[in-house]
């Protein structure tokens, strides 16, 4: 049977076997795994596991063409120009790290790296760490109280001094899908190097590097229907040759002597020690199972169950939505507060009828300041969910302040 | 396990001891700025008892019906009967053992608690 969004697709996904009443509205912090990716990756270790490269021996071999051949799958999910520009990290962090300590490495004092106040602290703070070691100055474009980036004064934002543009695909607080097309075509008009954080929007959005015209592109295993521990930093192989190795050891080596040593061209100079094995292989699995959805069922569907969510929300007494109203260029992730109701209160109420879903900053302080609240109720649906889902949040939400708003 | 079992709530809808005393002796405020939570403990302390005391703040409905039992707990007590009150307290106050993400929003006023005797 064809694999298509909706609650026939649950039957991919054996949490919801196991747990039938779940209502799983946590997909921005890290989604369920379906049966393909536990497959892949158990039938590696059964039958053919053992170190990557190097090994001469067969199933060293085949671990390393099933390593190898996730990158290509890697690859084809975000169209690369080649495998090599795929880069294994820890998740999508670790490869924001890698962007910022390294790009920082060719800049002076006084240059300027633009951010959007919607970044995750993982596009934010190693930035601030890069920008105290190297004097360099950070700008931000602000948001709109919708929650969209307010480009009003992107055209002195980006500027001369622009050296790089560091901003989301999309918001994990506001849902918000940012304007990439307009604003990498400016960025690179001054000369800057762009970095996408897209952990967010690997799940809801195709990525097309190419075609986006960045430079660097981040984004985590486990956002995608793959394992933790395994993420992914894209970069244009001109770029990537340029850049110094960021961790050492084995792998990334060229030729070693005791004193010293030479690096190994992209991806494996960035890839130091044994790598994530049976991760790869499981995101190998994800993300070709994305592609068998196909991109264009998975917006269809996610643009309609946005909709119905939209619409169910703002009917909600008390119901404070963070983040754009209307379901053009935004991802089903909600935010919210509810008048009366501590948001650890609207979970833990929440999580009694069986419906999951995250209390507190989500890993943005700043945003959640800029929009006065210290946190926030957050409801991010995924291609599994469904309109029932909604109506169990927002039935929830209704216990919710029926017991507790005064 | 219900959070939202019958004391706790009522603790919460009918805070006995919301308010901050006038005179106090020691203070303690603690702070939650994951969630945003927020208490201020005040005690009057005489001849080593306390003779008064009273809280404010904001927070989800753990935090503040424990801030709340805590502070009416304490009114009468010595400072060492004040000294000893811990993480058990708390739990067998409430009635509930919340999961670890939560037990830090019971344990908010505890910690103010903490830092007023400290302070002094």
């Amino acid at each position: 049977m064809a694999l298509q969004p909706g609650s026939s697709l649950k039957e991919a996904f054996p949490v919801f076997a196991h747990h039938r009443e779940l209502v799983f509205l946590d997909n921005a912090a890290s989604c369920q795994k379906p049966v393909v990716v536990l497959e892949a990756m158990d039938k590696l270790y059964r039958t053919s596991y053992a170190n990557v490269h190097r090994g001469v021996y067969q199933i060293s071999e085949a671990a390393t063409a099933q390593f190898e051949g996730a990158r290509q799958d890697v690859a084809r999910f975000i169209n690369a120009a080649s495998a090599e520009e795929v880069i294994f990290t820890r998740n999508a962090t670790a490869a924001l790290n890698v962007a910022a300590a390294s790009l920082a490495l060719g800049l002076k004092a006084g240059d300027e790296v633009l951010l959007t106040h919607l970044e995750h602290h993982a596009n934010l703070v190693p930035w601030q760490e890069a920008a105290k070691r190297h004097q360099l100055v950070l700008k931000f474009i602000p948001v709109t109280e919708e929650g969209r980036l307010d480009l009003s004064s992107i055209d002195e934002l980006i500027n001369s001094r622009t050296k790089v543009l560091a901003i989301t695909a999309t918001s994990n607080v506001t849902g918000t899908v940012t304007e990439l097309d307009k604003l990498i075509p400016k960025a690179k008009a001054v000369g800057a190097t762009v970095v996408v954080d897209a952990a967010q929007a690997a799940q809801h959005l195709p990525l097309d590097v190419q075609a986006l015209g960045c430079d660097l592109l981040a984004f985590s295993g486990h956002k995608v229907f793959g394992p933790s521990g395994i993420g992914v930093l894209w970069g244009r192989m001109e770029l990537l040759s340029s850049l110094p190795p960021f961790e050492f050891g084995g792998n990334m080596i060229q030729e070693v002597s005791y004193e010293s040593a030479s690096f190994a061209p992209p991806p494996a100079r960035f890839e130091a020690g044994t790598p994530p094995i049976a991760e790869a292989v499981g995101l190998g699995a994800a993300v070709k199972f994305i592609q068998q959805i196909g991109w264009g069922a998975i917006c269809d569907y996610e643009e309609g169950l946005t909709r119905y969510a939209l619409e169910k929300l703002v009917a909600v007494p008390g119901l404070r939505l963070i983040g754009p109203s209307t379901p053009e260029a935004r991802a089903p992730v909600f935010s919210f507060v509810l008048e009366g109701v501590h948001p650890h209160d609207v979970a833990s109420i929440l999580d009694g009828v069986g419906v999951a879903v995250r209390a507190g900053h989500h890993c943005a302080m700043p945003l959640h300041k800029r929009f006065g609240l210290p946190a926030t109720t957050r409801a991010s649906f995924t291609i599994y969910n469904t309109e029932e889902d909604v109506n169990a949040l927002v039935s929830g939400l209704a216990k919710a302040r029926q017991m507790l708003a005064l | 396990m219900d959070l939202y079992q019958q004391n706790i709530m009522d603790y919460y809808k009918h805070p006995r001891k919301q308010g901050l005393p006038t005179g106090a002796t020691h203070r303690g405020d603690m702070a939650n700025p994951l969630c945003g939570d927020k208490i201020d403990l005040h005690l009057v302390m005489s001849g080593g008892t306390v003779t008064k005391a009273g809280w404010e703040g904001e927070g989800c409905v753990l935090s503040l019906a424990a801030a709340d039992m805590l502070a009416e707990y304490l009114q009468g007590k010595s400072e060492t009967e004040a000294g000893a009150v811990d993480q058990s307290w708390v739990k067998k106050s409430l009635g509930v053992s919340p999961s670890p993400s939560r037990l830090k929003c019971a344990l908010l006023a505890l910690e103010a608690l903490q830092k007023a005797l400290a302070k002094n």
